[in-house]
C-alpha cells in the first residue's frame, strides 16, 4: 500500500525533484533536480529510499500535508520548522506517519531556505525524460509540471520492504552536509575567463556580493562591485555549465542553477565548485557571498567526500536495519519462525524477509 | 580552414570541458562540433555524463568520480585531432510542413511591409533554401536554423507577444525558427507547423537535431488539419532525406 499526501497549503515553493533530467540538455532541455542534492539523498536514505528518488523540495515556507496510509517521512537540509501534528519534529531521522497525521513547517529557522522532505517509496510521478524533477517554465515532470497546490494528491510508491525497520534511524552529524553561512563559495575560472580584465577576476574573487531578489531555481543574481570585460560581454552562444558564474555587460555575477537554460551568449568568468553549489543554494536574498578561487581537483575531491559520506550513511542503515528486532514481532511482517518436523524431530526456523 | 588547428580545451569547473573549435558562427566550424560529439557517442567514455553541442563548441558533462580529468581531457585531445576532414553538406534534411500567412502567420504581412515582396514570395524564399541547425537551446526544442534567405531579413516585434503557440514559424532579423513550446517572443510569425517539435513523452522529443538541415514545405489549411491529425493520432511519418554534396 502506498502512503498519500494531501496537500492542506502548498507552501511557497514545493516542487518534486530529483537528481535532475540529465542527458537532454543537447536538445535544449535544462536540467533541473534538487538544489541541495545531498540534502536530497540523506533524506531518501533515512526513508528508506535509494539516494537518487523523487521526493519534495521545500522552499523557506513549507507546506501542510496530511498523510492517508502508513509509512515513513524524513526531513533533510535547512531547519524550515518541520512539526508532525503540530509539534517540532526532529529533522535528518525516519519519522513513521499514520493516517490522519498532519506535516507541516512553521517557518525558516535561519539556517538555509531549502528542505527535501522524502516519504517512503518515493514521490509517484511519472518520469518525463528519465527524470521525475518539475521543470517549472516548460511545465515538464513532477506533479503536472507545476509546484503543489491545495488539494493535490500525492502518492508515494511503493514503500521499500524495510521501512519499518527504518523508523527512528537517523543520521549522525558528522554525516549532514555542512552549509556554512559564512563559507566563501569556490569556483574554477574559465571557461571565458580570458574575456575579462585582471582586474575583473580579482574583483570577482576579492569582493563580497549580496544575493539579489532576482533569486530563484534558475539562477540567483549578485549585487556588488563590477566585474570588468576586456571588450565584449557577449559571446557566441556556448554550453552553460551547472554553477556558470555568468557576467552579462553590466558587470555583475549570476550564478546558473538547477534550471538554468541550456546554452548563452553571455561570457562566464567562473564556474562554481558543484559541492558548493547546495551551500549557495541554502542561501537567500540579502545574504552575502565571496567567491574563492579553487581547482577542478579540489572540486572532484569534495563531491568523492560526498559520495563516500552517502555511502556510509547507507552502510548505517544497513547496520540498524540489522540490529536485533524489538516490539512484538508481528508488526514486522517480514520476519516469522516455522516449525518443522524432520524424521521425528521439530526444529524452529527463524526467516527473514531481506 | 584546409589546416585543422587543434581546438582549445577549456575548464568549466569540477564536472564539465569545453572543446571550443573557435568563436564564429561557421558552418565548417560547427560540423566539427558535431564529428567530434559522433565520435564520442559512438565509441563511449565511462563517466562522460552528456555532451552538449554549440555553435562553436562541445561541452562535454562528466562525473569526477568515475573517470579522471586529466584522461578525460587526454582522450579528448586524442579525438579532437582525428576528426578528418569531412564535408559540410552532407547531413540529414528534415521537411518541416508550414501554414503560412492568416491565423497561422498574422505578421506575414509585416514581413511583406518590410521586404517589400509579396506573400508568394516570401513563401517562395522561406521554402526555397534549406537552413542548418547549428544546435538546440533557449527553450526546450529551440533550433538555432542558419542560412535563411537574407531578403526575409524582417526586425522583431517592437511589442511582444506574451503567449506565442507551440509550433509557430517565425523571423527575427536575419534568423528563422520554430517556437517548441507556448512562450512569449518577438519573432514576425509567418506560419505555423501542425508538427510538435519538441514533445517531451514522445522518443526523441525532438524532431530536429543539432547538425540537421530543415526544409519547410508550404501546405494549405486542409492540409495542416489533416498533419496535425495524423501526428496526433501517431500515423505522421516525419520525412527525412540525405542531403547530397552540393545541393
Amino acid at each position: 500500500m502506498p502512503l498519500f499526501l494531501e496537500v492542506k497549503k502548498p507552501g511557497l515553493l514545493t516542487t518534486v525533484q530529483d537528481m535532475g533530467r540529465w542527458g537532454h540538455q543537447a536538445m535544449g532541455m535544462p536540467v533541473a533536480g534538487a538544489m541541495d542534492p545531498e540534502a536530497l539523498a540523506v533524506a531518501n536514505v533515512l526513508a528508506g529510499n535509494e539516494p537518487e528518488a523523487a521526493a519534495l523540495e521545500v522552499t523557506l515556507l513549507g507546506p501542510t500535508l496530511s498523510v492517508e496510509g502508513q509509512g515513513a517521512v524524513a526531513v533533510a537540509g535547512a531547519d524550515l520548522g518541520f512539526c508532525l501534528n503540530g509539534k517540532p519534529a526532529p529533522l535528518w531521522t525516519c519519522l513513521p506517519v499514520n493516517p490522519g497525521d498532519t506535516l507541516s513547517f512553521s517557518g525558516p529557522k535561519g539556517n538555509g531556505g531549502r528542505a527535501v522532505l522524502a516519504v517512503s517509496g518515493g514521490i509517484d510521478v511519472p518520469a518525463v525524460m528519465g527524470s521525475r524533477s518539475t521543470y517549472v517554465r516548460a511545465a515538464i515532470g513532477g506533479f503536472s509540471g507545476r509546484p503543489l497546490r491545495a488539494g493535490d494528491r500525492l502518492a508515494s510508491g511503493e514503500l521499500p520492504p524495510l521501512w519499518r525497520k527504518t523508523v527512528d534511524f537517523s543520521c549522525p552529524e558528522s554525516l549532514r552536509p555542512v552549509r556554512d553561512p559564512e563559507a566563501p563559495i569556490r569556483a574554477v575560472p574559465g571557461p571565458q575567463d580570458d574575456a575579462f580584465t585582471e582586474e575583473g577576476i580579482e574583483t570577482l574573487f576579492g569582493s563580497a556580493y549580496t544575493i539579489s531578489n532576482q533569486a530563484d531555481r534558475m539562477g540567483y543574481r549578485m549585487e556588488g562591485p563590477k566585474i570588468a570585460h576586456k571588450a565584449a560581454a557577449d559571446i557566441v552562444s556556448d554550453a552553460i555549465p551547472l554553477g556558470a558564474i555568468q557576467v552579462p555587460g553590466h558587470g555583475q555575477p549570476i550564478v546558473m542553477l538547477a534550471d538554468r537554460q541550456t546554452t548563452g551568449g553571455y561570457t562566464k568568468a567562473a564556474v562554481v565548485l558543484t559541492a558548493d553549489l547546495a551551500v549557495l543554494a541554502q542561501r537567500i536574498p540579502g545574504q552575502s557571498v565571496r567567491f574563492a578561487r579553487s581547482t577542478p581537483e579540489e572540486g572532484a575531491r569534495l563531491l568523492a567526500e560526498r559520495a563516500s559520506r552517502t555511502a556510509r550513511l547507507i552502510g548505517l542503515r544497513t547496520e540498524y536495519r540489522s540490529r536485533p528486532s524489538e516490539g512484538t514481532p508481528e508488526k514486522s511482517p517480514g520476519s516469522g519462525n516455522w516449525k518443522l518436523t524432520c524424521q521425528g524431530r521439530t526444529y524452529t526456523v527463524q526467516w527473514q524477509e531481506l | 580552414m584546409s589546416e585543422n588547428p587543434a581546438p582549445r580545451i577549456l575548464d568549466a569547473g569540477d564536472s564539465c570541458l569545453v572543446v571550443e573549435f573557435g568563436t564564429a558562427v561557421d558552418r565548417e566550424l560547427n560540423a566539427k562540433v558535431q564529428a567530434l560529439k559522433a565520435a564520442l557517442a559512438n565509441k563511449p567514455a565511462a563517466g562522460i555524463v552528456e555532451l552538449v553541442p554549440t555553435y562553436r563548441s562541445l561541452a562535454v558533462y562528466y562525473d569526477p568520480n568515475r573517470i579522471d580529468r586529466a584522461k578525460l581531457k587526454g582522450l579528448l585531445e586524442e579525438r579532437a585531432a582525428d576528426l578528418g576532414t569531412g564535408g559540410t553538406e552532407g547531413g540529414r534534411v528534415v521537411a518541416i510542413p508550414v501554414c503560412y500567412g492568416g491565423t497561422y502567420g498574422p505578421d506575414l504581412d509585416n514581413v511583406c511591409t518590410h521586404t517589400k515582396l509579396p506573400p508568394e514570395e516570401v513563401l517562395a524564399r522561406h521554402t526555397g533554401r534549406d537552413t542548418y541547425c547549428f544546435m538546440l537551446g533557449f527553450t526546450p526544442g529551440f533550433a538555432y536554423l542558419g542560412g535563411m534567405d537574407e531578403t526575409l531579413a524582417t526586425p522583431r516585434l517592437e511589442n511582444p507577444r506574451a503567449v506565442i503557440p507551440a509550433g509557430s514559424v517565425g523571423i527575427a532579423g536575419k534568423q528563422t525558427g520554430i517556437y517548441p513550446i507556448d512562450s512569449p517572443g518577438g519573432w514576425q510569425l509567418i506560419g505555423q507547423t501542425p508538427l510538435s517539435i519538441f514533445d517531451p513523452l514522445r522518443k526523441p522529443p525532438t524532431l530536429i537535431e543539432a547538425g540537421d538541415w530543415v526544409r519547410f514545405e508550404a501546405v494549405d489549411e486542409a492540409g495542416f488539419l489533416a498533419i496535425k491529425a495524423a501526428a496526433k493520432a501517431g500515423t505522421y511519418t516525419l520525412k527525412t532525406w540525405s542531403r547530397k554534396e552540393g545541393e
